[in-house]
């Protein structure tokens, strides 16, 4: 196991130990490659059936894409799509949920985000809280590093 | 799809994914154990792979999508690699955490394959 000190570590070297953060972005992973799949399946077969949640729908899986690329990424630019594309996503579940609950014909049950994403036991509930989270903890440890 | 093969799969991929979880939470490293289930899993989506493809020549048809289907069959065979190259460009006890997620991913993947071959409708 490689381990550097601290002290001789570049402040944005990717060397570092992503630690719990490596779990995080697993799950991140698995929900755009879940998001992407639905998306795809919908969008081939019944995009008629309801275009501006099916749309919505595509657009969430490449936010999920970008997403998981973002925290993988180092360096302040990847920092702010990480922030940009969470920030989405929390707004987007939290936006079509109550949409969800309010006019079900407009958004039918089976979009990722949907009734606040029950179709994935809530996790695009809990992740982008996570990973912002996460992301502050990060900077945090960054910049007490570098100074 | 043959039912009980789904099943006794699905039960191997549960038990799998809560392997990896408990090796994970008890701070283990990847090791023989956790990959050699994530191994076994994926090497029975690949025959449940050939399974799909010869079960409707046999008069053994999806009741529904079959697109559908194979989304999740080939997402999943795609899951466990990924998971286990991302995992392993760390190896520390959460990369043990990551193959337990991954593998129970793939498993609620196949109880939606098996819903979809045996419920779903039209």
């Amino acid at each position: 196991m490689v381990m550097s000190s601290p002290t001789n570590l570049p402040a944005s070297s990717p060397t570092r130990s992503r630690g719990i953060g490596g779990v995080l972005i697993a799950v991140y992973g698995v929900l755009a490659l879940a998001a992407s799949g639905r998306s795809f399946v919908q969008i081939a077969t019944k995009f008629d059936h309801a275009p501006l949640a099916y749309s919505l729908s595509a657009l969430s899986a490449v936010v999920y894409i970008v997403a998981t690329i973002s925290l993988v990424k180092r360096g302040k630019i990847w920092y702010r799509i990480a922030w940009a594309t969470i920030s989405f996503e929390l707004l987007g579940v939290l936006v079509v949920g109550l949409l969800s609950v309010f006019d079900a014909e407009l958004f039918p049950s089976d979009t990722v985000w949907s009734m606040f994403g029950r179709g994935y036991l809530f996790i695009p509930l809990v992740i982008p809280v996570l990973g912002m989270i996460w992301l502050t903890k990060r900077s945090r440890e960054h910049s007490g590093e570098s100074s | 799809m043959i039912e009980w093969f789904t099943w006794l799969q699905l039960a191997i991929a549960v038990s799998a994914g809560l392997l990896c979880v408990g090796l994970g939470l008890a701070k283990q490293l990847p090791n023989d154990y956790s990959l050699g289930a994530v191994l076994l899993v994926e090497l029975l989506l690949l025959a449940q792979l050939v399974v799909a493809i010869v079960a409707p020549a046999v008069g053994n048809p999806p009741s529904g999508s079959s697109l559908e289907f194979y989304t999740y069959l080939l997402s999943a065979i795609v899951l466990l690699p990924a998971a286990v190259f991302w995992g392993l460009s760390e190896r520390t006890r959460w990369s043990t955490l990551i193959l337990g997620v991954a593998v129970l991913s793939a498993a609620v993947m196949i109880y939606r394959m098996n819903y979809i071959w045996t419920i779903q409708v039209g």
